[in-house]
């Protein structure tokens, strides 16, 4: 069966015809092209897929489309303010947080997820936020710094 | 993966709709469930999205009780520093990861289903190894003589709701009760829950006398996150002066079922010794049957399993409430 699917994706109000079995993954990526969110492993197990729903970290792999309707996603396309990268990003790309950069769209939403909630989170903090997203280049050094970098004042450039 | 997605607003509802579509599956969370269908292990033609069902939310207490709905979410539930108080709930602050916490509920954490490395795998990898007993198959892999499915439950927060005492609140077309929580699992990996078609878990409900026992839960896994674990131990005692009066002892990812020792107090009338420890664990050891349903060997994880015990008994008699 299929469904008339209503919700705010990074700020616009969608309405779109789908299969009740459509996964949010394949509704982003597929219907509105939003190709940033990641499909990595595919069963929630290594968090490339991590969007916000109403501002919290989801996986966009195991999350069914319609099961979201009415509320609110953001992915990794919306953080940017015309055209000037997010501290996040920006940090990420000072501190080399970023190799491959598959999994970093994932890893940066669930940053952000964790730093709506808390402003200034520890370095356990940090690494509890990311637990459930695997990278495979960096060793996540780099990664938890950029994560550091982007709530120190001065952490990256203006 | 071709279904329908229902959306009932109240259990009644939710429950009625399981009535007219008996091959229908109860949605929660989905993290486990909708892998699960992807990979081709089973393929209902609808799903009752349990995700709008007010009569499931919310965390009360009054009275002699509290209660968790069975639709609260783990983050909720970590969010709302009830593990401050019962210690083994910090078993739900490690569930999976973040983001999963965020979608999985205590219900679908008490009804996950059962788990084998011969059954969580796709279509293909299966239908390579001809099935399973589980499904699709009539050999069961991990003990291919045999006609028991040993597939196993990997909940944590079943032996952490078991040794602080709690019941579950099942609702269908022929129940509506409380009972214990271990009434809801067999020992059998093909069909661990005892829930008759239709049947809906609403709640759980905590005695708050167990705030007074010192509790605490310890897991074994290879990955600190997402994983499932492959032994997990929750204990409740109560320790008064030197003694501890009561013991109990609540055993995952060994059986097909969740375990609870209760009454286990016998040679500690001046805390844990280690004739008494060992006692406790030969007798846990009995009962658990860790199979080579994972990829850490039976023996490893049954001796996890007395490692873990032993090192929640002393710690949590020593210090109070432990967490991981």
């Amino acid at each position: 069966m299929a469904s008339i699917v209503k919700m705010n994706v990074n700020g616009r109000e969608q309405e779109h015809l789908i299969p009740d079995s459509l996964l949010l993954i394949e509704f982003l990526r597929d219907r509105l092209g939003l190709t940033g969110t990641k499909r990595g492993c595919d069963g929630g197990e290594c968090g490339a897929c991590t969007v916000l729903v109403n501002g919290k970290q989801r996986l966009g792999c195991v999350t069914l489309a319609k099961s979201v309707s009415g509320q609110s996603v953001e992915t990794i396309e919306s953080v940017e303010t015309r055209g000037r990268l997010s501290r996040l990003q920006q940090a990420f790309h000072e501190k080399l947080g970023t190799q491959c950069g598959f999994c970093t769209p994932g890893m940066i939403m669930a940053a952000e997820g964790l730093l709506r909630d808390n402003p200034s989170p520890n370095e356990a903090e940090i690494k509890e936020a990311l637990s459930g997203n695997l990278c495979r280049c960096t060793g996540y050094v780099k990664i938890i710094e950029s994560v550091q970098a982007a709530i120190e004042p001065g952490g990256v450039s203006p | 993966m071709d279904f329908d997605l229902l959306m009932p607003t109240s259990a009644a509802e939710a429950i009625a709709l399981m009535q007219e579509n008996p091959n229908a599956r109860y949605l929660a969370g989905g993290t486990d469930l909708v892998p699960n269908l992807r990979r081709g292990i089973g393929a209902p033609d609808i799903l009752i999205g349990l995700d709008g069902v007010e009569d499931l939310k919310g965390i009360s207490e009054g009275g002699d009780y509290l209660t968790l709905g069975a639709g609260v979410t783990l983050a909720e539930l970590e969010g709302s520093g009830l593990s401050g108080r019962y210690g083994a709930l910090s078993a739900a602050v490690d569930i999976a990861g973040p983001a999963l916490r965020q979608a999985a509920t205590i219900g679908g954490n008490l009804c996950l289903d059962t788990r084998c490395i011969f059954y969580n795998q796709s279509k293909w990898w299966r239908n390579a190894n001809q099935y399973c007993l589980k499904l699709d198959g009539d050999t069961c892999h991990v003990a291919p003589k045999g006609q028991r499915c040993h597939a196993a439950f990997s909940g944590d927060l079943a032996p952490a709701l078991m040794v602080l005492g709690a019941e579950v609140r099942v609702v269908g077309p022929n129940a509506d009760g409380w009972k214990p929580i271990s009434d809801l699992y067999h020992e059998d990996g093909l069909a661990h829950l005892t829930l008759a078609p239709g049947d809906l878990l609403v709640a759980v409900r905590l005695p708050v006398v167990s705030r007074d026992l010192r509790s605490g839960y310890l897991k074994s896994r290879l990955r600190k996150a997402v994983d499932f674990p492959l032994a997990g131990v929750a204990v409740a005692l109560r320790r008064e002066g030197d003694a501890i009066t009561d013991l109990r002892v609540g055993v995952t990812g060994t059986n097909p079922r969740p375990l609870l020792f209760d009454g286990l107090v016998g040679g500690m009338d001046q805390g844990p010794n280690d004739d008494a420890l060992s006692a406790i664990t030969k007798e846990i050891g009995q009962m658990i049957k860790p199979m080579r349903t994972t990829n850490l060997p039976g023996l490893y994880r049954r001796q996890m399993v007395t490692v873990l015990t032993r090192r929640l008994i002393t710690d949590l008699y020593d210090a109070g409430d432990r967490k991981e």
